[in-house]
């Protein structure tokens, strides 16, 4: 196949050139795809499968939308902090609970850094990790299945933004507050910040079996705003680090207020430490209102646990376990190298790029050279545990990932480049340009010990004259590299969904292997799940009804019913009966005040309709599922609210 | 014992390989399935090659008004006896009889096997060709007759958007090898009793 491309791609080039002999200009403009061969390293043939897959969060989206490496083909999006009205999610009966939070149920988000677990340093791809930042959550994605299993409501943080990102054998998710508040919540000055408003670390322990999450503690820092983090791997495992800004304590006009001092701070915590801690009954239990959702795959139905209470720690109880290293200004970024010797300190408004060594900070910690403290916590000297520095590589650092040959790959905001520079000599090796404004940057493994250094790809805020103009908003865009050579070299341009904030990214094969195609129907324990045709009935309980149908090509039993009223609440309890792969069924109701359904071969979803006019309506599918999908149709009766016509149902006759 | 009766023993027990592999399998291909839809057919029992395809391929046929493949027929009662019932006489002939025997269970195994494709052909002729009148989708030959769905009792044939294979599988070799090896029992026995004659 690759081969015909060539030669395809020769006659292209050899007629044009023919062609072109007859003008009077030679034709010695090489540059374009046909050129250099670009469009051929992204061309994945019909039928043929990308090589990585992409997982890029949406931000105000508040989803996860799935693309393929090198193609940039968009696969799916995953709905996860936000109702989508595509499958239901969010407003089907069984996945609205996963919605719910102390502050009731929340129909949108802010979705920041996706993480895949990892085992033993290495990407597992089992579950994704999203964090959702107004209001503090962190989601479980089974990429088995590619749907949100698991919500946990981050309590005592705001802004949930250093986030999240797993250990090396997944045993914590790190949810850092981006925003400092009164901790517990109450009313106060808001002048009074200084002193009074603290910052929590959250470890999220990841049961290993299950995945399951539980916040095991949270560390309660002084009041500034955590901004990235990043976990310590192999010799540095066990600890994490996270970037600070706003060490000013200010709590307005933070752009000027926040930017007045030299250097702020690069937290390193020694979970371990405090984990040993927390394990020998350290720590307070504090009162605290937070929701707990999981997906049960069985039942195909989320449940809602209100959490009453969780363990905080201070860290001035715990010595040794918290350090400050001083960071030129208001960093951003906060990297570790795939060694887990360097730590990279984007400072945001610094002219140079700053890497601690952490062999360095280990010697500096035992021979307790520190250089004050803030709040209890020790800060170390900025020279002894400074690696080196990146001499003005650009203008805004943001963020550096690694490609696994000892070298790393810088965005820069303002000057709208991706800078190679190499580890321990600091020194720049490329530059390309971005288009435009780039933010998070992504090599597939990044955030583990074995990056796999073939692609890197760039997302972008402003994307200006990159594809036809469809403004005034467009979508933003994200720009793929080749990093296997010693320079970089720009593949392809392709727009993303939302705000692309951070990605992650992995090698498809691992993935393939495990997705689940269907649910088996043995295995639906949904309540109101009908298995057969035989099974299918409508049952009145005061002003509800329940109507437990079934869907298979092409017909929904039942497809007639009536005794329905206005008023009454009517729940469709459709389960489809199919059992082969990508074939769902849709289910929707004229004047549907929720949203159609999508269901899977063998799952049951329900969804409410509050009929509020008389008459015969009817109800269809809403996905194209065979030759005789127009005829997938059938009729509700609603009658008065006073009537009394009876509840009736049937299939494939006449009611009498 | 007699190599010809160790001959003849092997042959009455290499059928009973059926209890162990599928003796048929039919696949339908078609571009929606990129993995090939399957149904093997065992001595006892009908089975998906992947999972649900059984399932599947019901869904897709009663388009055309094909009935359900059911989920047992008579022949998996009478099958596995069968085939029970002529092991045991071979074994039997393979202890107390004398060669002539031998060629006596070949040509009862050869006729038993020929009922056996016999009643697999009229199945399958009338699965495919006894449709529901209402059909979804009515085809016809370029006769004006009814289109039939039969699949291929060996062999492949195009039906519709469809290639449908048919093929015998391990359990079918099994059988065919203790057919085989009943015949070289025979031959081999005749061989030794001339020559035990001639002596
Ligand atoms: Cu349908």
């Amino acid at each position: 196949m690759k081969n015909l491309l060539k030669l395809t791609l020769a006659l292209v080039f050899v007629l044009f050139t023919y062609t072109s002999c007859n003008n009077s200009k030679s034709s010695d403009n090489k540059s374009g795809a046909l050129a250099s061969n670009v469009a051929e390293k992204v061309y994945v043939a019909p039928g043929e499968h990308d090589e990585f897959y992409a997982f890029i969060s949406g931000g105000y989206s508040g989803n996860l939308t799935v693309y393929g490496l090198p193609s940039g083909r968009m696969f799916k999006e995953i709905p996860v902090f936000s109702q989508f009205a595509t499958s239901g999610y969010g407003y089907s009966e069984e996945t609205k609970p996963m919605l719910n939070t102390s502050h009731g149920f929340i129909p949108w988000g802010d979705s920041h850094h996706p993480d895949i677990s990892q085992t033993k340093g290495e990407i597992d791809g089992r579950f994704v990790f999203i964090n959702e930042n107004n209001t503090p959550r962190i989601a479980k994605i089974d990429l088995k299945t590619f749907e949100t299993t698991e919500i946990i409501e981050v309590p005592n943080s705001a802004g949930n933004h250093s986030s999240s990102f797993v250990t090396e054998n997944t045993e914590y998710v790190v949810a850092g507050t981006r925003f400092s508040v009164p901790i517990p919540q109450r009313d106060m000055p808001i002048n009074e910040y200084k002193g009074n408003f603290q910052g929590a670390l959250s470890f999220i322990s990841v049961a290993p079996e299950t995945g399951n999450m539980d916040i095991k503690f949270q560390v309660l820092m002084p009041g500034f705003n955590y901004d990235l983090s990043h976990p310590g791997r192999g010799k540095s495992h066990g600890w994490f680090f996270f970037t600070t800004y706003n060490t000013e304590e200010a709590s307005s006009l933070l752009e000027v207020n926040a930017s007045q001092n030299d250097k702020d701070f690069i937290a390193a915590v020694n979970w371990k430490k405090i984990e040993d801690y927390v394990n020998n009954g350290g720590g307070t239990m504090m009162p605290a209102d937070y929701a707990h959702n999981v997906y049960d795959e069985h039942t195909h139905t989320a449940t809602s646990t209100m959490k009453k209470e969780v363990r905080v720690v201070n860290p001035v109880d715990v010595p040794g376990a918290v350090f400050f290293l001083p960071t030129p200004k208001s960093p951003h970024g906060c990297d570790v190298d795939p060694s887990g010797e360097y730590i990279v300190g984007n400072g945001k408004l610094s002219a140079n790029l700053t890497v601690h060594s952490f062999t360095k900070m280990l010697a500096a910690i035992e021979g307790e050279k520190f250089d004050g403290e803030a709040y209890g916590i020790p800060i170390l000297k900025f020279e002894d545990v400074l690696a080196g520095s990146v001499e003005q590589p650009g203008l805004g650092p943001l963020h550096t990932e690694f490609d696994g040959q000892g070298n790393a790959y810088t965005t820069f905001f303002i000057s709208s480049e991706v800078v190679k520079w190499k580890l321990g000599t600091w020194e720049v090796i490329d530059r390309k340009p971005t288009y435009y404004s780039v933010g998070h940057l992504t090599i597939p493994g990044g955030n583990s010990g074995k990056p796999q250094g073939k692609y890197m790809f760039a997302m972008n805020k402003i994307t200006k004259d990159r594809y036809l103009p469809t403004g005034p908003e467009m979508e933003h865009s994200a720009q793929l590299y080749d990093i296997s050579g010693e320079k970089m070299e720009l593949l392809l341009d392709f727009p993303t969904h939302g705000e692309p904030h951070y990605a992650a990214a992995m090698r498809a094969d691992l993935i393939k292997e495990r997705s689940q195609k269907i649910y088996n129907l043995e295995d639906n324990k949904h309540p109101y799940a009908a298995f057969t045709d035989d099974d299918t009935k409508v049952v009145r309980k005061g002003n509800e009804v329940h109507i437990y149908m079934t869907t298979i090509r092409s017909h929904f039993s039942p497809d007639n019913i009536e005794g329905v009223k206005v008023g009454d609440k009517v729940y469709f309890h459709v389960t489809n009966l199919e059992q082969d792969f990508d074939v769902p069924h849709g289910f929707a109701v004229l004047g549907q005040n929720t949203s159609e359904l999508l269901i899977m071969p063998g799952q049951t979803k329900s969804s409410v309709w509050e009929p509020t006019k008389v008459g015969v309506w009817p109800f269809y599918c809403t996905d194209f599922c065979s030759a005789l999908h127009q005829e997938m149709q059938g009729y509700i009766r609603v009658s008065p609210a006073d009537s009394n016509t009876p509840i009736k149902w049937s299939l494939g006759e006449d009611i009498e | 014992m007699k190599k010809s009766n160790i001959i003849m023993l092997l042959a009455a027990i290499l059928p009973l390989g059926l209890f162990l592999f599928p003796l048929w399998k039919i696949t339908l291909e078609a571009p929606q399935y990129p993995i090939p839809l399957g149904m093997y057919i065992h001595i006892n029992d009908f089975s998906d090659a992947n999972p649900h395809d059984i399932k599947n391929i019901n869904l897709m046929n009663h388009y055309v008004g094909m009935k359900y493949i059911p989920d047992a027929i008579p022949e998996f009662k009478i099958f596995p006896i069968g085939i029970i019932i002529t092991s045991v006489i071979g074994l039997l002939i393979a202890f107390k009889g004398n060669y002539k025997w031998f060629l006596g269970w070949f040509i009862l195994m050869i006729a038993i096997s020929a009922a056996g494709m016999y009643d697999f052909y009229l199945w399958e002729h009338d699965y495919g060709h006894n449709l529901d009148p209402k059909a979804i989708m009515k085809f016809t030959n370029p006769d004006g007759t009814q289109m039939g769905f039969q699949p291929p009792l060996f062999g492949s044939r195009d039906i519709l958007n469809f290639k449908a294979h048919s093929y015998p599988q391990l359990g079918a070799l099994f059988l065919t090898l203790g057919i085989a090896t009943g015949l070289i029992a025979y031959f081999i026995g005749k061989k030794n009793h001339k020559k035990s004659l001639l002596m």
